[in-house]
């Protein structure tokens, strides 16, 4: 099976969530120098709730998608709950089986996440 | 060409792997069966242990241990198989020459140059040690065509070698832009300025393709990987002259290269023995000189002259199929160049073309090929890369550029 679905596809050739939020809580760049892909990420949060998040950089259409669909999975969400998003949750929400290098493409945003959450 | 029509079912693996389309022997290549009968008959007949055993089978795997090293010497031109070390690859080849020789001879103040097209691991033992002995670390460039940015004419490189020059470190073949570098010219100038000079050439990209021979080189050290060219993982060669080896320090003590140890000191072997400590990987040793034969069989010009052929159709007909959106890195002059055609298709990324291409049963590889100084040189983030040997042909071409065609399909304008 391909790993270019159409929900893939779809999130890599419109992202959702692109740009920087305005009066951001706090913003991260994370990047993996092994592909070259680096993605920074800003968010701004209320009462214990994501209000707004975005993404930008650059990177292969799995980091694009991924960055996208996550994004967009935890809008409006509550910070807690965030917390406990992992490797797995990745992969559920691809949709794809991804081998171990493609894998780190696709988690690249969740480093980012996670970076923005910590102190919160 | 008729060498190369039946060279395919000399290799297992495609009948394994029925339509495999294997475009990355220069990360790896792929074995033939002499190879791998050669590897098992040593597993499964004479399994024992090299030099201390007195029994048969062990006397036995010591004699086609050290035919290999003959058959390396005769292969390279060099004047003694005392000259052929055994290493794990390439990197503990270049390694070995830093950590002992280099750690000798380079001090404060002193010089070490490489270029930007180096393997990272032509680079980076050199860079730390220069770091760790206060040395200067000097880059020489590539040119916008993909050739090292200096000339043999005397022009430039009086003022990149110095007096001060302990270490030249550079790659024979580039594993990237693919350019051939005119070693033995870079050397005969080198030593103009600075007789003393230490050259070290990584030929991990040049003895599986080229006719090497280190007498007429000129350099001091080569170094290159058995699995690169038909042969096993976990052997390497470093060929080293003999007058260096013998006042290098060993790069590893333990077993097998000491003569005797004391509470009070220890002597050591002789090279090659001196760098040879604890077990080898003896099969792989043993099964290293079949890849050897094998490629002897055919013969190395014919082998240049096949790789030439196919990579500069790869060249011309990427260039022909998608134009502007191909952007192509190395020189257009395949008589400098060897069978490895590296590029970035529209803004695609190396990785998706790669993930689609792989659909396809098409191997190419995408990223920064251990080479991150030459594409930050290059402004690019990484790149595919197709490289060629002696089981592709010009089929394997055609379906490149249909699973191209596919990959735009997919990814489409963006
Ligand atoms: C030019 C060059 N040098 C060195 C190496 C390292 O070889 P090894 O991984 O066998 O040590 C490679 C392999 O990719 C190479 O292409």
């Amino acid at each position: 099976m391909s790993i270019y679905s159409e929900l893939i596809l779809d999130n890599y050739e419109n992202p959702r969530n692109v740009g920087v939020v305005k009066k951001p809580s706090k913003r991260v760049s994370v990047s993996n120098p092994l592909c070259g892909d680096a993605i920074s990420m800003s968010v701004r949060i209320k009462k214990g709730r994501v209000a707004e998040i975005k993404f930008e950089g650059t990177g292969c259409a799995i980091s694009q998608a991924s960055s996208s669909m996550l994004t967009e999975y935890v809008k409006g969400k509550e910070i807690v709950l965030l917390k406990n998003l992992d490797k797995k949750f990745i992969i559920m929400m691809l949709g794809v089986e991804l081998g171990v290098n493609r894998l780190k493409c696709a988690l690249l945003p969740l480093e980012a996440l996670k970076k923005l959450l910590v102190e919160y | 060409m008729d060498e190369f029509k039946n060279v395919k079912k000399q290799f297992p693996i495609f009948s394994n792997f029925p339509g495999l389309i294997y475009l990355d022997s220069t990360a790896t290549s792929l074995k033939p069966w002499s190879v791998i009968d050669e590897l098992s008959k040593y597993y499964s007949n004479y399994s024992a242990n090299i030099y201390r055993g007195v029994y048969r089978i062990s006397e036995k795997a010591t004699e086609e241990f050290e035919k290999t090293r003959q058959i390396v010497a005769q292969f390279l031109k060099a004047k003694t198989s005392d000259e052929i070390v055994f290493t794990r690859n390439t990197t503990e080849s270049l390694n070995l020459v830093a950590y002992t020789l280099g750690r000798q001879i380079v001090g404060e103040g002193d010089e070490i140059v490489t270029t930007v097209m180096e393997h990272h691991s032509n680079f980076v033992p050199w860079q730390q040690l220069a770091f760790e002995n206060g040395a200067v670390f000097k880059v020489i460039d590539v040119d916008d065509r993909g050739y090292l940015a200096c000339h043999f004419d005397g022009t430039t490189i009086p003022n990149i070698i110095s007096k001060r020059t302990k270490v030249l470190a550079l790659t024979y073949v580039s594993n990237v832009l693919g350019t051939i570098n005119p070693v033995k010219q870079i050397i005969l100038q080198a030593r103009k300025i600075n007789p003393d000079i230490i050259v070290v050439v990584d030929a991990a990209q040049a003895v599986p393709h080229l006719d090497v021979n280190v007498a007429e080189l000129g350099c001091d050290f080569l170094a290159f990987s058995s699995h690169k060219m038909l042969g096993p993982t976990g052997v390497g060669v470093l060929w080293g002259r003999l007058n260096l080896l013998e006042k290098m320090f060993p790069f590893m003590f333990g077993g097998e290269m000491i003569v005797d140890v004391s509470i009070a000191k220890t002597t050591f072997k002789r090279p090659p023995h001196k760098f040879e400590a604890g077990t080898p990987a003896i099969g792989e040793i043993i099964a290293f000189k079949e890849a050897i034969k094998f490629l002897q069989a055919i013969g190395l010009e014919k082998i240049r002259h096949h790789e030439k052929i196919l990579a500069l159709r790869c060249f011309d007909t990427l260039k022909k199929e998608f134009g502007e959106k191909i952007k192509l890195y190395g020189p257009n002059n395949f008589d400098d160049r060897g069978g490895v055609v590296a590029f970035n298709f529209g803004d695609y990324h190396s990785h998706d073309v790669a993930s689609i291409l792989d659909e396809e049963n098409i191997a190419v590889r995408a990223g920064h090929h251990c080479a991150m100084p030459l594409h930050k040189r290059l402004d690019a983030n990484s790149s595919v890369r197709a490289s060629f040997y002696i089981y592709n042909n010009e089929n394997d071409i055609d379906l490149l550029v249909k699973g191209l065609r596919k990959v735009e399909k997919i990814l489409k304008n963006k």
